[in-house]
Parts: C-alpha cells; sequence; structure tokens
C-alpha cells in the first residue's frame, strides 16, 4: 500500500510540477484497475490544490477531472457529494481553473448516483459563477453538455427551480457563435420546450437568444471536420421555434417579414418553418395573422420561379389549413376554416376563369394544397371550384385550354391522404359525378393526344375512389378504352390508356372481360390486322390480367396468337409471337402476388406451351416444315414466361411441374399435354444433326426445373444431370449446347452440398479437362461452354471448388483458339443472367460475389497479362474490362489507381470490343476527381482523343462521352488540356454520324465553358 | 430572380418544349452518312436559356423549327429569332448567345447568320446589322462582363 502511495505521488508530481500530460492516463488506469481509490488520488493532490500558484491548482484540478472522466461510473454517492462541493467551490477560484473545474463537472452530471438537491446546487453555481459567453469554444460546449446531462437525468429537480433554470439557460446560451455549439443549444432549447418546463414570464427571452439565428445562413468551411452542416441546424432550430404555441406571437410576424427577403433559401426555411408550426399550433394562435400570412405565401406562389419556393409556400398553406381544420366548431363563432377558406377562394377562383388562363396553374395549385389537407377543405373547395371548371371547360372550345382545364380538374379529383373521405363519408365528387363523367368522356373523343391522356388520368383517379364511377360509366370508359388501343397510333395516348386500363382492371374485372377482351381478341386474330394495332392489342391484354378472371380470359389469347403462328394462319411475324411471349411473362409476373394464378399457369398455359413448342420441333424434324415456335428468338422469349410463373409456384405445385418435366424430358412421358398426339418414343435430350431438331427445346427443361423454389426436390437428378452434361458435350448447336450447360449449372447451383455435389461435379471435371486437352477436338468450345457456366454456378454460391474452375478459366486464356471466348466469357460470369442464376429464379446467389471474385483474382490477372506474350495480351484487357465494368460503383473506385495504367492500355489495344467496354467502365470513374488520374492525365486525354475518330460509331461515342466527363473535374487539374480537347473536338463536330455530333457538341459545349468567366 | 430589379416582360407566355428527337434505325447505321437539317440546328439552340427568365428560348418561343434553315452542301446556317416584346433590350444578347452557341457546335466550313424575324424589334436593323459584323461579335466576346452572361445563357441547367 505505501509502495502504492509513494507510486501515485510520483505520478501526481510528475504530470502537475512536470507538465507531463501521458501521467494522467497511467493514474486513470491505476485508478480503474483499483490499484489506487479517488480518496488516494485526491490525498496525494493535497499540496498542488493548496498551491498559491493558481497554474499548479489549476494542473491538480485538470488531473483530478481527467480522472473522473474515466471513473465517474464506480463513485459512490458519497463521493460524488463531496467531489460537487469541492467543485462548486472552485467555480469561485482564478479564471484558469475554471475549464478543468467545468470538466469535472461535466463527468460528475453523467453519475447515476448524483445525490438529491446536487443538479440544482450545480447549476445555482454555474449560473452564479460562471460567465459563460466569455469562456473557450469547447469550455461553452462542456457548461451545455452538464445542462444537458443534468436535463436527461434531474428533469424533475431543474423543473424545480422554475423560472429561474430558463433564465440560467437564456443567460448562458445568449450570444453563441459556434455552430457545434448552437447544436447544442438548440438541444437543449427544444428538451426545455418538448419537456414542459415552465417557461414562467421568459417566453420572450428564450424565443429572442433561438430566433436571432432564424433564418440560418451558414456554409460550412472547407474540409470541414466535424462535418456539420446547414441542414442540421436549420431542423433543431425548427424544432425549438416551432415547437411551441407560446412563440406564436413572436413568431409569426417574424416569418412574414423574412418572407420579403431577397434570399431564397430564407423564404423557403420560413416557410417551412410556417409549415412544422402548423402541426403544433391551433387556431387561437394562428387567426390574428391568418390574412398576412396567406397574403405573404400567395405572394411566393405566384411570382416565384423556383420550384422550392413553389412547394414550401404550397405545403405551408396546406399545414395552415389542417391545422385550421382540427379547430372545434363552437355554436356562436363563425367556422374558422370556412372564412379562412372564403379569403383563399376569392383570391385565387377568379383567375381560374379568366380568358387567357394565364394564372390558372399557380391558383389551381394553391387550391389543391388548401383542398388535400382535410376532408372538410376538399368539401369547401371542392362545391365552390368543381362547377366553375366544368363550366369552363364546356365553354371552351381549344383543345390547349380545354386540356390545362382538364389537367387542373385531375389535381381537385386526386384525393390526398388526407383528404380522403373516411368510413361512412361519401367522396366529395359524388354530387358532380354525372358531369364529370361526360366533360371526361367527351374529351376522350377530341383529336387532341394530350387531351386523351389527361382524360385518361382523370377516370384511373375517379376509378380508384369508392361511388365515382356507376357500372354504366365504367362499361363506358371501358368501350372508350378499347377504341382508342384499336384506333390511336399515338405512343404517348397508347400507354397512358393501357396504364388506365390496368389500374381499372383490378377494380372492374367483369366489365373488362366482357366488354374489351373479346374485341381485342377478335382484332388480334383476324387476318387484315396491321403490325401497329395487333402490337397494341397484345400490351393491353397483358396489362389488364392482374386477376385472376380476366386472366383466364386473356392468356388463352396470348396462345392462340402461337398456336396460329405455329400452324401458319393469319400471318403472324417471330416479332409479334416474341411479343405475345412477353405479355405472356408479363402475365405470369402476378403469379408472384396470387397463389391461383400460378397454379393456372401450371395446370392450363405451362402444359399449352411445352405441348406446341414440342409439336413444332417435332414437326421441322419429320417434314422441313419451319414453324416460327422453332426459332431460337421465340424460344428464349418462352423461357422467361415459364421460369416466371415457375418461380412464383408454391411447394405442391412446385413439386409435380418438376416431376413433370423430368419425366417429359428423360423418358418421353407426354402424359400431362393436351391434344396428346405425339410420338410414343421421344427423345428430347439426345444430340441431333438438325439445328431446329428437339433437342432445342433443353431451354424450356431449364425453364421448368432452374427457377423452381430451392426446398422442391427434383427426381432424377443423377440421371437428368449426366444427360444435361452428354448433350452439352457433344451437341454440334450453339443454342442447345449453352443451354444444356446453362441448365446443368442452374441445378448444380440448388443442389445440397454433399457426396452426391462433389461426384457429380468431379466426373464433369474430368470430361471437360480431357476435352480441353485434346487440341484437335471438336468439341472444345462446348466443353468450356459448359465449364464456364458450372464456374459461375459455383462462384454464385461460394462453393470451395470455385477457385480450381476459375483458375482454370484464367488459364484459358492464353490458349490460342478459345482466348477471346474465354475473355467474353469473364462478363458472363460477372454479369446477372436473365434467364437463369439469378435470385429471381431462386437460385443460391450470396451478397458481394463480385467484389469477393475480384479480389481474389485481380493480381492473377495483372500477373497473367505482364507475362502474356504481346498479341495474346488483348484477351486478358478484355476480360479485365469485363470484370472491372461489372463491379459496384465503389468498389471501381477503390481499385482504379492500381488498374488504372492496364486500363490505359486496354485504350490503345486494337480491338474495338475491348476499347468499348474500357471506355464504358472508366466513364463513371471519370467523374470523381481520383488523385490517381493526376498523374495520367495527359496519357488518358491522348487516347480518348485519338478514339473520337475511330471507326466504330460507338467507340466514338463513348470516347466523347469520356472527354466530356473530364471537363468536371477540378479547373487546375484540366484547365491545361483546354485548348488541344477544343481542337480536337473540332473534328467530330463533323461527323458523317448524327448521335456522334451530338455528343461532340455536348462535350465541347462543356469545355468551351469552363475556365471563361460565367462557365464553370 | 425576383424581388430584385424590375423585369422588361415579367409574365410571358409560356409554351411547350417539343421532345426528344427520336432516333431511328438508319441513325444507328454505322454506313448511313447523316446530313445536318433543320431539327439538329433547332436542337443545339432550343435549350439556351433566357438572360431574363428561367426559361428556355423555344419555352418563350424565341426560336422555331420552322425559323431555321441549314444548307449543308452549301455550309449555311440561317436562324430567325423572335424577341419576346418589340423593344426588348435583350435581342442583341439573344442574337449573340445563339451565334456563340452555334460557331462553338457546328463545324467551322459552316457561315453563319442569324437575324431577327423580320417586323418584330423596333431597331432590327441595328442589331441584325451587329450580329453580321465579324469583328463586331469577336469584340463583344473579348468583354469579359459580356462573356459571362453569354456562357450563363450557354450553361446547362442543373437544378
Amino acid at each position: 500500500m505505501a509502495a502504492d502511495n509513494s507510486v501515485l505521488l510520483g505520478l501526481v508530481e510528475e504530470f502537475v510540477s512536470g507538465q507531463v500530460d501521458s501521467k494522467a492516463a497511467e493514474t486513470t488506469t491505476g485508478v480503474k484497475t483499483g490499484q489506487f481509490t479517488v480518496l488516494q488520488l485526491v490525498e496525494a493532490l493535497g499540496f498542488s490544490l493548496t498551491s498559491s500558484q493558481p497554474q499548479t491548482r489549476g494542473r491538480g484540478v485538470q488531473l483530478l477531472s481527467q480522472v473522473l472522466q474515466e471513473c465517474y461510473s464506480s463513485l459512490s454517492e458519497r463521493e460524488v457529494e463531496v467531489l460537487i462541493a469541492f467543485y462548486e467551490n472552485r467555480l469561485k477560484d482564478h479564471y484558469v481553473i475554471t475549464p478543468h473545474v467545468l470538466q469535472g463537472l461535466k463527468a460528475l452530471t453523467k453519475c447515476s448516483v448524483l445525490p438529491p438537491g446536487s443538479a440544482v446546487s450545480i447549476l445555482k453555481s454555474i449560473f452564479q459563477d460562471v460567465h459563460v459567453q466569455s469562456l473557450m469554444v469547447t469550455d461553452r460546449s462542456c457548461v451545455y453538455n452538464i445542462l444537458i446531462n443534468l436535463m436527461e437525468s434531474r428533469e424533475e429537480e431543474l423543473k424545480g427551480l422554475g423560472a429561474d433554470f430558463i433564465f440560467g439557460f437564456v443567460q448562458s446560451v445568449d450570444g453563441e457563435r459556434d455552430p457545434r455549439n448552437l447544436l447544442l443549444a438548440f438541444q437543449g432549447a427544444r428538451n426545455i420546450i418538448h419537456r414542459g418546463y415552465d417557461l414562467g414570464k421568459f417566453v420572450e427571452e428564450l424565443f429572442e437568444v433561438t430566433s436571432c439565428y432564424f433564418p440560418i445562413d451558414f456554409s460550412p468551411p472547407p474540409n470541414d471536420p466535424h462535418g456539420i452542416t446547414q441542414e442540421e441546424l436549420i431542423l433543431s432550430l425548427r424544432a425549438v421555434l416551432a415547437g411551441t404555441s407560446q412563440f406564436a406571437e413572436f413568431l409569426l410576424p417574424l416569418i412574414i417579414e423574412k418572407l420579403d427577403s431577397d434570399v431564397q433559401s430564407s423564404k423557403v426555411d420560413s416557410l417551412q418553418t410556417l409549415a412544422a408550426c402548423g402541426l403544433t399550433y391551433s387556431h387561437k394562435e394562428l387567426a390574428e395573422f391568418l390574412p398576412g400570412l396567406w397574403s405573404s405565401i400567395r405572394k411566393e406562389v405566384f411570382q416565384t420561379a423556383s420550384e422550392r419556393v413553389e412547394s414550401a409556400g404550397l405545403s405551408a398553406l396546406s399545414a395552415l389549413v389542417s391545422c385550421l381544420s382540427r379547430s372545434v366548431l363552437s355554436s356562436d363563432s363563425e367556422d374558422v376554416l370556412q372564412v379562412f377558406l372564403n379569403l383563399v377562394l376569392k383570391d385565387c377562383q377568379h383567375h381560374l376563369c379568366e380568358p387567357d388562363l394565364k394564372l390558372v396553374w399557380p391558383s389551381a395549385k394553391l387550391l389543391q394544397a388548401a383542398a388535400g389537407a382535410s376532408f372538410r377543405a376538399s368539401l369547401i373547395v371542392s362545391a365552390a371550384v368543381i362547377p366553375a371548371l366544368l363550366e369552363q371547360y364546356n365553354n371552351r372550345t381549344q383543345c390547349a385550354q380545354r386540356r390545362t382545364l382538364l389537367e387542373v380538374l385531375q389535381g381537385f379529383v386526386q384525393p390526398t391522404a388526407h383528404s380522403r373521405p373516411t368510413d361512412g363519408e361519401e367522396s366529395v365528387l359524388v354530387a358532380f359525378q354525372q358531369s364529370l363523367c361526360s366533360v371526361v368522356f367527351s374529351a376522350l373523343t377530341e383529336s387532341s393526344a394530350s387531351l386523351q391522356v389527361t382524360a385518361t388520368r382523370v377516370i384511373t383517379a375517379l376509378g380508384q375512389q369508392p361511388g365515382l364511377l356507376a357500372q354504366t360509366d365504367v362499361e363506358k370508359a371501358v368501350d372508350h378504352l378499347t377504341r382508342l388501343i384499336l384506333e390511336e397510333g399515338d405512343a404517348q395516348v397508347s400507354s397512358a390508356v393501357v396504364e388506365c386500363s390496368g389500374s381499372l382492371s383490378r377494380l372492374h374485372p367483369k366489365a373488362f372481360i366482357s366488354r374489351m377482351i373479346p374485341r381485342l381478341k377478335e382484332q388480334t386474330l383476324s387476318d387484315q390486322c396491321n403490325v401497329a394495332v395487333r402490337q397494341r392489342c397484345v400490351t393491353a391484354l397483358a396489362s389488364v390480367s392482374s386477376q385472376l378472371t380476366v386472366v383466364q380470359e386473356s392468356s388463352p389469347v396470348l396462345l392462340q396468337v402461337l398456336a396460329s403462328a405455329h400452324t401458319g394462319s393469319c400471318g403472324f411475324s417471330v416479332e409479334e409471337v416474341t411479343a405475345a411471349c412477353i405479355s405472356l411473362q408479363r402475365i405470369a409476373e402476378h403469379a408472384r402476388d396470387s397463389e391461383e394464378i400460378g397454379r393456372f399457369f401450371h395446370d392450363i398455359i405451362i402444359p399449352r406451351l411445352l405441348g406446341l413448342c414440342l409439336q413444332a420441333a417435332l414437326q421441322s424434324s419429320d417434314s422441313g416444315h419451319c414453324s416460327p415456335l422453332t426459332d431460337e428468338a421465340v424460344l428464349s422469349a418462352v423461357v422467361p414466361v415459364i421460369s416466371t410463373a415457375c418461380a412464383a409456384l408454391h411447394s405442391e405445385s412446385a413439386s409435380r411441374m418438376a416431376a413433370q418435366a423430368v419425366s417429359l424430358f428423360l423418358d418421353g412421358d407426354v402424359s400431362f399435354l393436351p391434344e396428346n398426339a405425339f410420338p410414343s418414343k421421344i427423345q428430347l435430350l439426345q444430340s441431333q444433326t438438325e439445328s431446329r431438331g428437339p433437342s432445342q427445346l433443353v431451354c424450356l427443361l431449364m425453364a421448368c426445373v432452374c427457377s423452381l423454389p430451392c426446398s422442391v426436390e427434383i427426381p432424377e437428378m443423377d440421371r437428368l444431370l449426366f444427360q444435361l452434361e452428354d448433350l452439352s458435350c457433344t451437341c454440334p448447336h450453339l443454342f442447345s449446347y449453352t443451354f444444356a450447360a446453362k441448365c446443368f449449372a442452374g441445378l448444380v447451383n440448388k443442389r445440397p452440398a454433399g457426396e452426391a455435389l462433389d461426384a457429380v461435379l468431379e466426373r464433369v471435371m474430368k470430361r471437360i479437362g480431357v476435352e480441353l486437352e485434346n487440341v484437335s477436338s471438336a468439341q472444345r468450345t462446348q466443353a468450356f461452354t459448359l465449364l464456364l457456366w458450372v464456374a459461375k454456378a459455383l462462384l454464385l454460391r461460394y462453393h470451395p471448388l470455385s477457385t480450381a474452375l476459375t483458375d482454370k478459366l484464367f488459364a484459358l486464356l492464353s490458349d490460342a483458339a478459345l482466348g477471346p471466348q474465354v475473355a467474353d466469357g469473364f462478363g458472363v460470369v460477372m454479369s446477372d443472367s436473365p434467364d437463369v442464376l439469378n435470385r429471381d429464379c431462386n437460385a443460391d446467389v450470396r451478397i458481394m460475389y463480385r467484389q469477393r471474385f475480384f479480389a481474389e483474382n485481380s493480381t492473377k490477372l495483372v500477373q497473367g497479362f505482364n507475362s502474356a506474350e504481346q498479341e495474346k495480351k488483348s484477351c486478358y484487357l478484355k476480360a479485365l474490362s469485363h470484370i472491372v465494368s461489372n463491379l459496384p460503383r465503389q468498389v471501381q473506385l477503390t481499385e482504379l489507381p492500381a488498374l488504372l495504367p492496364l486500363l490505359l492500355e486496354a485504350l490503345s489495344c486494337a480491338d474495338q470490343a475491348v476499347q468499348l467496354s474500357t471506355l464504358s467502365c472508366l466513364q463513371p470513374v471519370l467523374l470523381e476527381p481520383l488523385p490517381a488520374l493526376r498523374n495520367q492525365l495527359e496519357a488518358l486525354f491522348s487516347r480518348l482523343l485519338a478514339l473520337t475518330t475511330s471507326p466504330a460509331m460507338k467507340v466514338r461515342i463513348a470516347s466523347l462521352q469520356c472527354v466530356h466527363a473530364l471537363s468536371r473535374l477540378p479547373e487546375h487539374m484540366v484547365l491545361p488540356f483546354r485548348p488541344r480537347v477544343l481542337k480536337a473536338l473540332a473534328v467530330p463536330l463533323d461527323d458523317k454520324k448524327r448521335l456522334v455530333r451530338k455528343e461532340a457538341v455536348v462535350a465541347r459545349g462543356e469545355w468551351c465553358l469552363l475556365g471563361s468567366p460565367g462557365g464553370r | 430572380m425576383s424581388g430584385g430589379t424590375r423585369l422588361e416582360n415579367a409574365n410571358p407566355l409560356i409554351f411547350q418544349r417539343s421532345g426528344e428527337r427520336l432516333f431511328t434505325a438508319t441513325d444507328e447505321d454505322e454506313d448511313v452518312a447523316d446530313p445536318i437539317d433543320d431539327r439538329e440546328i433547332f436542337d443545339l439552340i432550343r435549350s439556351i436559356n433566357d438572360p431574363e427568365h428561367p426559361l428556355s428560348l423555344e419555352e418563350l418561343n424565341v426560336v422555331e423549327q420552322m425559323r431555321v434553315n441549314v444548307n449543308d452542301e452549301d455550309s449555311t446556317v440561317s436562324v430567325e429569332f423572335t424577341p419576346t416584346i418589340p423593344h426588348c433590350s435583350m435581342a442583341t444578347l439573344i442574337g449573340l448567345s445563339i451565334k456563340v452557341k452555334l460557331l462553338r457546335s457546328l463545324p467551322d466550313r459552316f457561315k453563319i447568320d442569324v437575324h431577327i424575324t423580320p417586323g418584330t424589334h423596333a431597331s432590327e436593323d441595328a442589331v441584325n446589322k451587329q450580329l453580321a459584323d465579324k469583328e463586331r461579335v469577336a469584340a463583344a466576346l473579348e468583354n469579359s462582363q459580356l462573356l459571362e452572361v453569354v456562357n450563363q445563357c450557354l450553361s446547362t441547367r442543373t437544378m
């Protein structure tokens, strides 16, 4: 013990007299580990605390405070009491000691065992003995922290102090300038307001000390280490100012005054603060200022050029109206909401009726903001405005004016979250239902495209509110929509019509089944139908099909398109059949939300699709007639239909699907297909010589089995895998062997780890190895394709074997025959493939597999590049650019410095594909002023500018985009290149391709502005 | 913008913008040469900002596609622009902006003629003369204050 004491004395001595700051930490550790107690420390400090030199006393208190900051939690209540008494006393001491005393007090206020009454006494002595604003920044922050800590833990005691506390707070905060401290001060003020401290007679004082910062104008210094933003300050001040209605009489005049300011940001801030007040205030506080506030808001919305001010003004108005809507009606006084809205209506309504319609939009927006605030407000506003608008619409004849009026009307028809009628209330529009419908239907018959588009939007809005479209109106609307689909060629109109049909059909499926679908069907399947109409019908069929009843009617029509294409009637082209498949896929997507639609696809659509494709494939191998259903483009479009539907199947139908598909493809079991007229012995997974034969149907097998949920067990897995492996290694057709490899990979990806999987992988690796080693083999490409897809499947699930497979791929990069294909293969590995091995197909995809792949393999790639022979380097560059361009942006930015030389090399590589993919991965990276770029700018510019005259159009465009991106780098970096760039870009201005000229104009325009006055 | 100095035409009529040019299959075809046409020139100048309003020249109907004439073979361009009001003091500045934009965006083989639509401005001849005079245009662009305003008209709006 004695030894400890001398150690402690030594530490204290060195800290106080020797000025060795590190000793404080050692002392702290000593106290923490129990080597000394706080009491011993105080005893040891004795001589320095009683010294006649204020500096020495300061040092002593500093040591104690620093120790307490770490060890406050282990103090007992008695110790805390003594220490507080000591510190309070020290506050009266010399000013050099005060900062350390405050540090100590801050530590003590964090104690959980603060004795009762001490909070009040600490505050009293601080308010009495410390003049806060003459302290340094950190010490002021210390005082605010003490206040905040005590407010957290000793709320009751502080409230007992009453108005004295508020006065003390106001005094200490008054005049604060540092943004960090202001945040603390605002936090304190917010606590006072929100936790119900009694402000007593100091309401105005508290308002004064905080409102003097309003509106906040603060721009953080460059390289600000504290990271305080103007936004933070604005929000915390707003919480104070708008926090209590007691401030209303001071704040509202201030807001009206600040709205007259010329500074846009202060207008926005004032309006947003006003909107925040709307939440806490009641009518009583607002009443006096309403006319003034309204005229300021109106002025802002009518006159402003800025969207921010406008939207802030509108939400402020909305907040005021919703505040008034909350006020309780008393029998003797008038309805305040009605009075205010009358004011608004008086100022705005007449603009809706003026002949030139100049101020229609601002007035309409104001009225809509008011109406959107509450149900009652929307009743009042609609009753006044809608009849006027309807009358106007009927009186006007010009399309442009009618469109404007209809757009305004649309804003009133669409209810907001607040103005929606609650249960038992009728929509405000019920009274105008008839006239609204007749206006909308007349607009639909007009020839103006924009009028029609707006009319469809109004119908959508009407349809979504119960009771606004009667059954007959729905039917009329559907007839109009059908007519527009069949007759209207304008792209905008037809997409609006399709969207409207989609939303109405969800609510009124019957009308669509009885009136729209039969007519679309008739048109689609008729012989005289032109291509564009057919396309629109097919798209519309997809978009109305979100309910099972509609799906049951619409998808057979699309299947019929496929069937008649197969038989050769109606003259469907491959594009039209593909479009039908895309529509089917869109319908299949609804299976995710509705199990019934999934079951319908499983029971009806998928068997019929499979049956059709099978018929087509068998027929072509027999007779030589070419059905479009054997076309690779069509088959590729059928795949997503089946896989989307299968991915959404639930357990029982999913297992049945798996069993049916496997038995069809392995054993030729056709029992579940409709129109069973197939030969009995069909072998689908046999490699054939003719290209359009049944072997390409392996893509449908993939669609059926690879997207099922992971939990579904696929029967005869081993036999299936063996057949697929065989097909993919031996089939001579690109389409068939690629899909066989994909199917194999999709199954391997989902198969649970274990011996069975290991055996399959071992066998397939052996086979691939043998094929690849035999340089003269005709099947090397097939083997490589299988290797590529298996590698991807394993990489996605982080299988331990994946490293071995990727190494093999890297080794193949230097292969003379396969090199370029391998390089492109890395694009396959790194990007999401649309039809298999993605998350929608329920594949096992781990997060960040790309980053992991890159981290593990980038060095191998760079080494391979350096050691490769000259003519093979381009393969490495191509692989690199595929890998880098698929990485997430953040990773690209961190990896770029290391890879930049290689990417620059790739730019001068002769292969256009390499140039293009390198440019596309460079472009986003160039937007950031990375330090690594600085040294490479010379090389970068000369390569990019050379590429602007490349023979390939896409390369020219991409390089111009990069040059454009470079103009945004900091001026000092790129200004030296300006003359050279401007000269070089004059050439592509005269390019023969318009798309190139467009990019050149944009890029050259930006470079002209660079470094020029008024430019950037 | 608002509140400060008085605007000459505080409440102009605003016209709809035409959409982006739709690109066709021939635009993608490497082998077809696309001549510079009226629409392309119009696309260059329609997005120039008005010096007074936060609007483009197209929205104010100062430039219209029908008032643009280009002949790619002869390398000539002629653009007529219509000031919003007959004594608009900004007319020269607008003309200068159009001229500068075309100078920066067209190959130097083109002869560029920018003038006011006949009968739409009080001092039409004076402005046309200024805009046609090469040396005066060059001298104007030496003036850094003028260049600053022109550059602001030509900057792409970010807000």
